[in-house]
């Protein structure tokens, strides 16, 4: 047993034994699990996805004379600002009024971190306090008094496979899916992936310091959807899309080698995040946590054909046969292709580490643990009395 | 030796012309046909790599030209913005010849474009849009 106290001492110290998750499998393989928990601290995980439910909260600071700002966009992406007179929220998903899909809220947010200029313009109806009707100017990261993502839903736990049985290309959010099985994509880090190791989130609640796009940020709530009841398999792996977290960090100190706007052709924006999360080795169903392996993911594969809430469920496949290229699904050998970077997910475990080992990154005991028990509803369509 | 990329594309009335039979008998031609869409009553299009003597390969497309056949030298090249790309593998989906590909021991995405048949599928596929038509 060890406490996040004395894992903390040795950081500051700069004596933290840290290991990536994908460094830790061979650790326990060679050591097993009761050494690995004397010897190492923490494992440090990794994922770079594409996640809609993202964008940032932004204050614009109050010009002269002052404008309770109603419509507002930043160039050309309207954002939404129902808050008070110079607040407002850009959302990843949001197309722009004269580009559409090919630049959303994601691109903005990408443009702020790079330092660009961001066009601003906004409506209003005056009032007594704010009398100004229009604005039409430039912000960048700098000029703004707050800028900070806060993302509603990101990091899922293992997020299915899909594919298209149909005859004709789907464009979706899963990519480019081609017509009679003609692909398979997925989108989770594995073995790297965050939630997958810590798969009841025992260390990852609200106030949990992790690395969110190249910088410092905070697990803030649950993320919405969030289902830890989700079925598990024998090493507590949920099967198909489970636990999800809410998380904020500060714009600026962010970069865009792991905060990216993006475009599914013919689909939407959206926003690629780089998120990481360090997992202390309390005790020893830790360090077994830690050690899953990618072939300990079994994730399924749906039919995204098929216009029903609940698609069609054509098998279940292992994450080591999504990496191998090709899956069989059905008698037939389809080829896969992953839509998170793995090469990031890598990158950002492995800076994660080096932080945590230079003793400038200490881990936060959870304020609050998220929800374990609780099942997302649908929403049904209903009358008022009903 | 020479070799070239071509894109041939054919009248409706010339379909049925054993062309690739020609290359081979009479001009001493390798061919690989990297992209084909011939369909009946239709234009028919072509894209194809020829290997062999440099004169043999002049006379040849001169020989195809006659035959009322358009010939096009592929000049155009696929390019990404490597500094750019997140190797995400998003166009390893949509790549029917395997020119982009995920190497499984780093997971980067890499573009062969010995392979490449300029499909252009993956152009859009991109989801950061580094990936272009260059001529």
């Amino acid at each position: 047993m060890k406490s996040y106290q004395e894992i903390n001492e040795k950081i500051r110290k700069g004596k933290a034994v840290v290991l990536t998750a994908e460094e830790i499998i061979d650790y326990v393989d060679e050591n097993g699990v009761k050494k690995t928990l004397n010897d190492v601290d923490v494992v440090t995980t990794g994922t770079f996805g594409a996640m809609c439910s993202s964008g940032a909260f932004i204050n614009f600071g109050h010009s002269d004379p002052p404008i309770k700002m109603h419509k507002v966009w930043l160039n050309d992406v309207p954002v939404f600002a129902g808050l008070a007179a110079v607040d407002a929220y850009i959302g990843a998903t949001e197309p722009s009024d004269t580009h559409g899909i090919v630049y959303g809220g994601g691109h903005v947010i990408e443009d702020l971190i790079a330092g660009h200029s961001v066009h601003l313009l906004s409506t209003a109806r005056p009032t007594d306090c704010y009398p100004r009707r229009r604005i039409d100017t430039f912000i960048d990261i700098n000029s703004v008094n707050q800028a900070y993502l806060y993302n509603p839903r990101n990091a899922y736990q293992n997020y299915s496979v899909a594919l298209n049985s149909s005859g004709r290309t789907l464009y979706t959010y899963m990519g480019k899916l081609l017509p009679y099985m003609g692909n398979a994509t997925y989108s989770t880090s594995g073995p790297l992936s965050p939630l997958l190791n810590d798969p009841h989130l025992r260390t990852i609640g609200m106030g949990t310091r992790i690395f969110l796009g190249g910088s410092v940020g905070y697990v803030a709530w649950e993320g919405t959807q969030h289902n830890p009841q989700k079925h598990r398999n024998d090493k507590e792996i949920p099967i198909g899309p489970g636990a999800t977290i809410a998380v904020m960090g500060d714009l600026r100190g962010m970069s865009t080698e792991f905060i990216r706007g993006a475009t599914f052709h013919n689909y939407g924006a959206t926003l690629y995040v780089g998120l990481g999360i360090p997992i202390p080795l309390l005790d020893e169903e830790m360090v077994s946590f830690t050690a899953v392996r990618d072939d300990d993911i079994l994730v399924p594969v749906f039919d995204y054909s098929v216009e029903k809430r609940s698609r069609p469920e054509l098998g279940k496949v292992t994450y080591r046969q999504l990496q191998s290229g090709s899956i069989q699904i059905k008698g037939r050998t389809i080829k896969t292709a992953p839509l998170a970077s793995y090469k990031k997910a890598r990158q950002i475990a492995s800076i994660l580490k080096g932080w945590i080992m230079k003793g400038g990154f200490l881990l936060n005991e959870p304020a609050v643990p998220l929800p374990s028990e609780q099942q997302p509803k649908s929403l049904e369509i209903r009358g008022r009395e009903e | 030796m020479k070799r070239q990329r071509f894109i041939l594309t054919f009248p409706q009335h010339l379909i049925e012309e054993p062309l690739t039979y020609v290359l081979v008998k009479d001009y001493d031609l390798k061919f690989n046909i990297l992209n084909a869409r011939i369909t009946p009553n239709e234009e028919g299009k072509l894209v194809l790599e020829l290997t062999g003597e440099e004169g043999n390969m002049e006379k040849a497309i001169l020989y195809v030209r006659d035959r009322g056949i358009q010939v096009e030298i592929l000049s155009k090249d696929i390019r990404r913005d490597d500094e750019k790309c997140i190797h995400c593998g998003a166009c390893t989906a949509v790549c029917p010849s395997g020119a982009l590909y995920l190497d499984r021991e780093n997971f980067e995405v890499k573009l062969d474009k010995e392979k490449c048949i300029m499909c252009t599928l993956c152009v859009n596929a991109c989801p950061v849009n580094v990936i272009r038509v260059e001529i």
